[in-house]
């Protein structure tokens, strides 16, 4: 089966012509989220980036669902589509398997993406249709005033649960993992650096990407990552993954991340001499999901201690919209291009004389 | 077995039409070399019943390949059980294929049977209440043993009870004389058994003279991996064409002639309502110059079309099975914006899913087709059963005023000639547009006359490529709901087109610039301006059958036109007066259907649902439309419709 690398499935989007700058992708919308919301951070970073591509703008679209987060395509002088909840990632997929010259993004949220919209996106990615997935995470729904979302910490008090939420939260990055994603990273809004990083590898990336960015909604749920950004405190909470090298963090690398060799499981352990070699180097490449998934599970649900960001997986497996058009174009090989007559004919007439 | 042709006018669908002159009698003609008499008939119904696992679809099919390609006018009516195996031998399991072929232009699948095959007990118990005195009946004998009867309620044998007098009864052992036929293959009894219903067809292609090469050549490529099959296959159709020659039960048989002067000239062929629906697609595309997409999640009775249309990648054609009817839509949706022709396709629950999607398509404006192959509902409701009880869904099942456009075929071919319209609709006015088909039409079938492809209407459109308003500073831009003075549709503007990008979506929108917009006079202007476009769309005036100053009108919709046509024949074979109408189009209706409803005294409006478009007509043309209605998930039958309308045309 031919299958295109990277680089190949991106020279199918143009390039542009000239140089670009962040004001080419600033539509003339004024932008219309809360003073101090974590989505202007998302925005500039994406704005900025996009010039780095190289793409002719006319072939970027952006697609979004409901929720604060998916104003965004309004807001990106490109193509664009706000949707309706959930649904961006269904939209998505029928452009690009359309559309194999365009570079298409889904922006869409917790309660989009997870909660309405989950069954799409986990289809996505299991086909990984090329498609850039962001995921603003603020683990609250914003756009209806604050009730808890489908990543909210167990017991979270909002007007919907005033004596607390019950539901169990999903960790977007171990959904993803288990939903066959070719690829996830975690960031986080403040972290502009970070976060145009693992924008980067996105879109080098050819089929599905999933980005989780933790998102700060200062009205509903303010602070709900500052143990992640608190530079004293996140230095113990986070856990900065980079590809080929060991898995340590806290103050002056003393933590690290080992293999139980009973239960194959990873835990954290304080680094010493003896136990130095056996810290878990990062394989964002390793095809199995295995190590990636048990990362993803050393943040506390609660209190986000031992948070992974950063590229947890990248895998290259068949794209679905390549595919669909190799099987255009082996159609075509086989029986030759369609003929419309024959067709209607078939191959069972009869014909009635005057 | 005169009774073909002699049975009581009122009992056989059509008895009375005189299409093609006088109903013949039937004619003695001596064959040359067989000893046997050839009698002629004008027309047959036949219908062949057994348990769901015996084929009988098949069996039909392959029946009606034969009788097409011999020339009869035909019309279909599969009727199958939603269950792939219910028990076996139960009257729930029956699955039957009933088929009305004629030397004239006929117009349904019959009311009644001149012919059953009844494979088993359940199948005779099934059907024999549809078959009327004196009609021909063909019983597998070596399935009327105690238990099979015992399961649908037989005490004794209806064989030998005297309860079928009345009928012409042939007792076949179907099941025994395959094995007989079959005992050179090698086959386990069970293997050879299977064949019967090929025994069954055989028999019945030679009491009606039908071509057998068609058949031969379908079983070998059908087997083509299991050789052996294959010719078992074959022995066990030609023996039942020999056991019809040679055995003393079956003293004649029957020859229906060609159709010829009935159709016009052309190259004809068989074709079910799905098959034309995704040609019709596929000629769409191909008219329109633009790549098909469907996007599709499998349900009764659509799936078909999704099946077909993946066969034609050739073509361009993209097919999205997605992970739900949401998802579906959403697809097309998302193509339609890249430049498809973005289509869905679906039955009534899939409908009530795709609400929302469809609702965003109108605030969108971009085009869309919405096929929905009618079924009985509510919820899961009849899967493998018609009905017409979609309308209301698809003129109002989404929030807000969401205007779109439907049209409805209303045969089998039709299907093809009604998606054309759809894409003219969706592509020139910019619009998702629902086709409204049905169980009934999906797999009926009838003789096609093969259009020239150079015929076809021509519906290439235009995309956007450059600003289209000048600013007050004059500066040029595009803008995204600026209309079409004419049409009142708006710019498609295709992603990958320089100097246009923009964004749409659900959120109200300022007319012209597109920009987000809570106005309260803006969206009051933009939902005028929808419904406007949708009520300005130009559609056919109406045409009215009404040759001789009839004071009662018969209006219909969709798949009902084949049995309201036959009732209207029938009444004014009989001398009365009255006028028939039929509409393609039920959003926007034709201009001139106010002034044909105020024309006539009597309204009369049969539909398979509790009267949906009488409701409808009631509302915007303050008419007493009269409802006639039907929910059992079968069609009408032209005689129980001629009763109905011969009662209102005389009140």
């Amino acid at each position: 089966m031919p299958e295109a690398n990277a680089n190949e499935l991106l020279q199918l989007v143009p390039k542009a012509e000239g140089k670009q700058s962040m004001k080419d992708f600033k539509s003339d919308q004024e932008v219309r989220w809360c003073p101090g919301c974590g989505d202007y951070a998302v925005l500039a970073a994406v704005q900025g980036f996009m010039p780095e591509l190289g793409l002719a703008k006319e072939n970027i679209t952006f697609v979004s669902g409901i929720g604060c987060s998916s104003r965004f395509p309004y807001y990106m002088n490109t193509y664009g589509m706000h949707s309706i909840h959930g649904r961006a990632p269904s939209i998505a997929t029928g452009l690009a398997t359309s559309r194999r010259d365009l570079s298409v993004w889904v922006v869409t949220g917790d309660g989009d993406a997870l909660s309405i919209g989950g069954n799409h996106l986990i289809h996505a990615l299991r086909r990984n249709v090329n498609l850039k997935i962001l995921l603003f995470n603020n683990r609250i729904y914003g756009l209806t005033k604050g009730q808890y979302s489908p990543t909210s910490e167990v017991g979270k008090i909002t007007k919907s649960t005033p004596m607390g939420s019950l539901d169990a939260p999903f960790n977007p990055v171990s959904l993803a993992l288990g939903a066959e994603a070719s690829f996830v990273a975690r960031t986080v809004d403040s972290d502009r650096k970070h976060l145009t990083s693992v924008l980067r590898a996105a879109a080098d990336h050819p089929g599905t990407a999933l980005v989780e960015i933790y998102q700060n909604c200062n009205i509903f749920n303010d602070g709900a990552f500052e143990v992640l950004k608190d530079k004293e405190r996140a230095e113990e909470a986070v856990i900065r993954l980079e590809h080929g090298k060991p898995i340590r963090f806290g103050s002056e690398g003393s933590k690290g991340v080992v293999r139980d060799p009973l239960t194959g499981d990873l835990g954290v352990v304080t680094v010493t001499e003896e136990n130095q070699s056996q810290i878990l180097v990062h394989d964002a490449h390793n095809p199995s999901p295995t190590t990636a998934f048990a990362l993803s599970r050393l943040a506390d649900a609660d209190t986000l201690h031992h948070t992974p960001i950063g590229v947890l997986r990248s895998v290259e497996r068949p794209v679905y919209d390549a595919l669909m058009s190799d099987q255009l174009d082996a159609a075509i090989e086989q029986h030759g291009k369609g003929d419309l007559s024959n067709l209607l004919a078939g191959n069972d007439t009869w014909t009635v004389v005057g | 077995m005169t009774s073909q042709v002699s049975s009581p006018a009122g009992k056989s669908d059509e008895a009375s039409e005189a299409v093609v002159g006088e109903q013949r009698a039937p004619q003695l003609v001596r064959s040359g070399a067989a000893e046997k008499e050839i009698r002629r008939l004008d027309r047959v119904i036949i219908r062949f019943a057994g348990d769901s696992g015996d084929g009988m679809q098949l069996t039909g099919d392959r029946f009606t390949s034969e009788t097409a390609s011999f020339g009869n006018d035909l019309s279909t009516l599969p009727n199958f059980p939603a269950e792939i195996r219910a028990p076996a031998g139960t009257l729930p399991g029956v699955s039957s294929f009933q088929l009305h072929f004629a030397d004239h232009d006929i117009l349904t699948p019959g009311d009644a049977p001149n012919v059953l095959v009844a494979m088993n007990p359940a199948a005779l118990k099934a059907n024999i209440a549809d078959v009327p005195r004196g009609a021909d009946i063909i019983v597998n004998t070596d399935e009327f043993t105690k238990r099979p009867m015992a399961k649908v309620g037989y005490a004794e044998s209806p064989l030998e009870d005297g309860s079928l007098e009345a009928y012409n009864v042939h007792p076949v052992p179907l099941t025994t004389l395959t094995i007989e036929a079959l005992k050179e293959f090698g086959l386990s009894r069970k293997e050879a058994e299977r064949s019967k219903n090929m025994f069954a067809l055989g028999l019945l292609s030679w009491m009606y003279n039908r071509p057998t090469e068609g058949t031969e050549t379908f079983l070998r490529s059908k087997f083509a991996k299991k050789p052996a099959i294959a010719e078992a296959n074959v022995a066990a159709f030609r023996a039942g064409w020999n056991f019809g020659e040679t055995t003393e039960d079956f003293a004649v048989s029957y020859e229906v002639a060609p159709a010829s002067q009935a159709f016009p000239t052309g190259t004809y062929r068989n074709i079910s309502g799905n098959l034309a629906l995704s040609y019709g697609l596929i000629a769409a595309g191909r008219q329109a110059d633009l790549p098909v997409y469907l996007g599709s999640y499998p349900i009764t009775p659509a799936s078909d079309i999704l099946h077909e249309l993946s066969k034609h990648k050739n073509f361009g054609v993209r097919t999205f099975q997605a992970e739900d009817e949401i998802a579906g839509i959403g697809a097309a949706l998302g193509a339609s914006f890249g430049g498809s022709l973005g289509v869905t396709t679906t039955s009534g629950p899939g409908v009530a899913l795709k609400s929302e999607t469809i609702g965003l398509a109108v605030s969108l404006e971009l085009p869309l087709l919405i096929i929905d192959i009618q079924r009985g509902g509510p919820s899961t409701g009849l899967p493998t059963k018609t009905e017409q009880a979609d309308l209301l869904q698809a003129m109002y099942g989404r929030n807000g005023e969401a205007p779109v456009p439907i049209v409805a075929p209303k045969t089998p071919a039709d299907c093809f000639d009604a998606a054309l319209e759809a894409a003219r609709i969706a592509l020139t006015y910019r619009t998702p547009v629902f086709l409204l088909s049905d169980g009934y039409l999906a797999n009926g079938s009838e003789p096609w006359r093969i259009p020239e492809t150079d015929s076809l209407p021509d519906l290439r459109t235009r995309f956007a490529t450059g600003p289209n308003h000048e600013l007050a500073d004059g500066t040029e831009v595009f803008w995204p709901y600026k209309r079409d003075p004419e049409t009142l549709a708006r710019p498609w503007a295709v992603p990958g087109t320089p100097g246009l990008e923009h964004r749409i979506g659900g959120i109200e929108k300022q007319d012209g610039s597109g920009n987000i917009s809570y106005d309260p006079a803006n969206h009051d202007f933009m939902v005028r301006t929808r419904q406007a476009k949708v009520d300005g769309i130009q559609v056919p005036d109406l045409e009215v059958d009404d040759p001789a100053g009839a004071t009662t009108l018969v209006l219909g919709w969709g798949s009902t036109y084949g049995p309201i046509t036959a009732a209207v024949r029938r009444l004014r074979a009989a001398g009365e007066t009255i006028a028939q109408a039929h509409l393609r189009h039920l959003n926007p209706f034709p201009r001139n259907l106010g002034e044909v409803l105020r024309r006539y005294d009597k309204v009369v409006v049969p539909e398979m649902n509790l009267g949906q478009l009488a409701l409808l007509l009631r509302a915007k043309y303050l008419v007493d439309a009269q409802s006639y209605n039907q929910v059992n998930g079968m069609p009408f039958k032209a005689e129980q419709l001629a009763t109905a309308l011969k009662e209102a045309n005389g009140a």
